[in-house]
């Protein structure tokens, strides 16, 4: 059991790591749900197993499909990837580099100074089940507001009225434009074989 | 009677107060009638007291309220009469009146009528209240009412800037004599704890020994009040100046009224001056300096109304000589005389420059004994009375007594003597210089106006009290002297006559001269002053004795210098300096607001391990 | 944390906010389990439906601002400078 957390704890870390020095969006995206799943792992060794079934589920199964999709419609390409060559620098990592090790240090220091434990105790679905249904009872009905607050904003934030598509196209080149109504998922597909566009990245300091 | 005696300040007051709000909408007649009438009110009912006084016998107080309260110091809105006051309160509202009814008339063309009216009755009002007080506080207030409305009337015509700048000198002057005065008052109200004018006298011949050292700053600084007010060395370049002002303001104000206070002031508080004998020589010594200096100035003047107020300036030098020989009364006496003769020759002169189209040199006057004889007839006794011939005018009584007190009193001496007879030379000098250029000789400017009956009748009157106020003097001492200390005989040698004798001398000769060089043989006048040395002072006595140039470079350039300098004012920089600190660190501030949301997440994640690291290390 | 700041595209913004959101639930679930109590996993129950419900109105605004500045980053809006 023991092997079993240092190896995933390992192949977590590391791959957080990876996630955040990506250039290419896509395998960051993918490193990440490497690391989700490690993660899951822990949680299992921890006695924690369903929880581990929700880390999968939700987190690497819609969350990070989510963020997939979002990619994908953006359809960035090759140019986005040579934008952030531009962007991430060595020298951009300095200051965050300083606040995370300082938190790292701090969060070792906690560590180093508590009593220790040996013994993991497990936790069976039942009771969380019992918990949520019981003490937490207010806490799942605010939750589930939340999701749908969450729900209805996303909605909102994404659908554009006729008006705003009229303006959005006025500030495009006539090939380019949607025809009203049209639909954002065959948005992007004849950009490729367009004529010179503008250059919508020329604003990279 | 005596109980109307808060009238006699109220009325004035009130005239003023009913023409300063709707004076502009009255009319000519009405504002006329609020302005004389307030006066002549305030002036029959000063006359009216006299009997109920002279029945009574001892002074009489008014308390109207209390003014303050604070931590003890309680002044009241009081009113003081005994002899001194009354006598200057009944010369001062009767002459006053005589010349609101003359500028009736003599104002009547000018588009600030009711407003010269409303300063008129301030004044008068001031004035009387400073008469009467009680305190000196109250007295300060009055003492700084006259004041102001010298300031107003003097830039009456205020749209010429030469006459708000003269205006402007002669608050300025009087003020630095005030801020003496203020400070004798603070020292008298901390040494003695009150500021009641008998008190004060009262408890200072108590405590202060003769010649003590507070006595005689508390004098001195007085002193530089009086000087102030009363133009006198070395504070007397105003007057000369104020001339600016109308007329009946120069008469009333500068010659009879305002310029006495300084005189009263001393009288009022002389127990002051008894305690310090070394501050009442010098008052002496001021007087005889100023008679001489302003005799000089006046006699090289060409500008009639100049020629007046430097006389003014000397003949009120001869009442500081005469308080400071001891000889209080006489003082009073000749402040009445002067009042009379002063007042008619100024309102005289007015006479002239009206008909003569507002012409003020006397080398284009002349020959207006024929033209103007009312002028010339009160011109002439008003004269006679200034510089003092012998026994038919109140001047010689009352000039002649001064005389002979400053030697025979314990506070006189020789020298103050001879400079009083040299006095009489110069003042008969001038004087005749002064008639016989304006009304003998030939005719330079035409007559083009005729004085109406308002202005003739107080010029006649006055011209009757200039002759017969003198044979009042005896009665009117003894009067003075239940409220003023009597004159102490200490040195022998000289009679009254023979002083008198020596005066009258003095007079004839100067009138003699004067005759001489102005009437006879006017070259000889003119071929004098070509001589180099005689050019030269001839100048220099034009100018003042040169006390405006020394002022001029000592005080008034480098004071302009530093406001100049100071424009920017030093001192404000301190208050810029924290406006644009707090600018700046808005500035350096601002600079943490990028707007862009990584650094804010920075400031976040910062603060967070900050916090997380303070907790640790508890 | 360090990705957060130090990454300029807005999609790797968000990642790394789903990154740190996990290992606060991880520290959570081992809190529970040290313990022997149910409360660390039902703490991460709700910090994962946060985490969705934030994700998904972070994707709309990402959206929103791609429309708006045609371009993924994050100091692309900076209107409030100053």
């Amino acid at each position: 059991m023991l092997i079993t957390f240092y190896v995933a704890a390992a192949i977590a870390i590391l791959s957080t790591v990876l996630t955040i020095t990506r250039l290419n969006a896509v395998h960051a995206l993918l490193y990440l749900v490497v690391s989700l799943l490690a993660i899951a792992i822990v949680f299992y060794v921890l006695g924690a197993p369903f929880i581990a079934a929700l880390e999968v589920i939700i987190y690497a199964g819609a969350i990070m499909v989510l963020f997939i999709f979002v990619m994908m419609m953006l359809n960035l390409g090759e140019r986005a990837t040579g934008m952030e060559r531009s962007w991430v620098t060595p020298g951009a990592w300095a200051g965050p580099a300083i606040l995370a090790a300082i938190l790292l240090i701090e969060l070792a220091f906690t560590v180093a100074t508590a009593t220790r434990a040996t013994e993991v105790q497990g936790t069976d679905p039942k009771q969380v089940a019992l918990s949520l249904y019981g003490p937490y009872l207010l806490g799942v009905e605010l939750v589930s507001m939340l999701l749908l607050a969450g729900i209805v904003g996303a909605y909102h934030l994404g659908w554009t009225s006729p008006e705003e598509k009229e303006a959005i196209d006025a500030t495009k080149p006539d090939r380019e434009r949607t025809p009203a109504g049209g639909d954002l998922v065959h948005a992007g597909v004849g950009r490729a074989a367009g004529p010179p566009q503008r250059d919508i990245y020329a604003d990279v300091h | 009677m005596l109980e109307q005696l808060w009238l006699i300040p109220a009325l004035p007051f009130a005239g003023a107060l009913i023409l300063a709000l709707c004076g502009r909408a009255l009319s000519r007649r009405l504002v006329s009638l609020v302005g004389v009438g307030s006066i002549a009110v305030s002036a029959a009912i000063s006359i009216a007291i006299v009997p109920a006084f002279l029945g009574r016998g001892t002074p009489y107080g008014q308390v109207l309220w209390t003014w303050l309260n604070v931590a003890g110091f309680q002044p009241r809105i009081a009113f003081y009469l005994d002899s001194l006051s009354l006598v200057m309160v009944v010369v001062v509202t009767f002459v006053s009146f005589l010349i609101h009814l003359y500028s009736a008339e003599f104002m009547e063309q000018d588009e600030g009528y009711s407003r010269f009216f409303a300063y008129m009755n301030l004044f008068v009002g001031s004035m009387v209240v400073l008469l009467l007080a009680d305190n000196l506080l109250l007295l300060y207030l009055g003492w700084e009412g006259v004041g102001l409305c010298s300031y107003l009337l003097i830039g009456f015509w205020y749209r010429d800037s030469v006459n708000g700048a003269a205006a402007r000198k002669a608050f300025i002057v009087t003020r630095v004599g005030d801020t003496a005065m203020i400070i004798g008052l603070f020292i008298l109200f901390q040494r003695l704890g009150t500021l009641q004018i008998q008190d004060v006298m009262q408890l200072a011949t108590a405590e202060w020994a003769i010649g003590s050292p507070v006595a005689t700053t508390v004098a001195a600084l007085l002193i530089g009040g009086a000087v102030g007010k009363s133009a006198q060395l070395p504070l007397q370049t105003w007057l000369p100046d104020a001339m600016a002002g109308p007329t009946p303001t120069s008469a009333l104000i500068h010659a009879a009224t305002m310029v006495t206070a300084g005189v009263y002031l001393i009288a009022r508080t002389h127990a002051l001056f008894t305690l310090a004998p070394g501050a009442q020589l010098a008052v002496a010594v001021i007087g005889a300096a100023t008679l001489l200096v302003a005799g000089c100035s006046a006699l090289t003047q060409s500008d009639i109304k100049r020629v007046l107020a430097y006389s003014t300036v000397s003949q009120i030098g001869y009442m500081f000589l005469a308080l400071g020989a001891g000889s209080w009364a006489a003082a009073i006496f000749h402040f009445m005389t002067h009042a009379f003769f002063k007042a008619l020759l100024f309102l005289a002169a007015g006479i002239v420059i009206e008909a003569l189209h507002h012409e003020h040199s006397i080398f284009r006057m002349g020959g207006l004994r024929r033209e103007l004889p009312v002028a010339f007839w009160t011109f002439l006794i008003g004269g006679c009375s200034l510089a003092g011939l012998p026994f038919i005018t109140a001047g010689y009584f009352s000039k002649d007594f001064i005389l002979w007190s400053t030697w025979s009193s314990r506070g006189g001496n020789l020298w103050l003597w001879i400079a009083g007879i040299v006095g009489v030379l110069l003042t008969a000098l001038y004087t005749f210089r002064l008639i016989f250029l304006v009304f003998f000789g030939e005719s330079r400017t035409p007559v083009s106006h005729r004085p109406g009956s308002r202005i003739v009748l107080p010029v006649v009157i006055l011209a009757a009290l200039s002759v017969a106020g003198g044979w009042l003097r005896d009665p009117l001492l003894g009067f003075l002297n239940r409220a003023l200390p009597p004159m102490v005989e200490a040195h022998t040698g000289m009679s009254e006559t023979l002083s008198g004798a020596i005066a009258a001398l003095a007079f004839l000769t100067g009138l003699g001269a004067a005759y001489l060089f102005f009437m006879r043989k006017p070259e000889y006048a003119a071929s004098l002053i070509r001589f180099g040395a005689l050019r030269r002072l001839h100048a220099l006595w034009f100018a003042d004795w040169g006390f405006d140039w020394l002022y001029d470079r000592t005080l008034v350039r480098p004071f302009v210098w530093i406001a100049t300098a100071n424009q920017r004012d030093v001192v404000d920089n301190v208050f810029t300096a924290i406006a644009r600190w707090n600018q700046a660190a808005h500035h350096a501030l601002s600079l943490t607001e990028t707007g862009r949301l990584r650094w804010y997440a920075a400031a976040i994640g910062a603060g967070a391990v900050i916090f997380v690291g303070v907790v640790l290390l508890r | 944390m360090a990705g957060l700041l130090a990454r300029r595209n807005v999609i790797f913004t968000l990642m790394s906010i789903e990154v740190m959101l996990n290992a606060a639930g991880l520290g959570f679930v081992a809190a529970g389990a040290r313990w022997g109590q149910a409360d660390g996993q039902v703490m991460f129950l709700f910090i994962l439906a946060i985490a969705a419900a934030e994700v998904s109105v972070g994707l709309a605004l990402v959206l929103r601002l791609y429309h708006l500045y045609k371009s993924l980053d994050v100091d692309a809006s900076s209107l409030l400078k100053g």
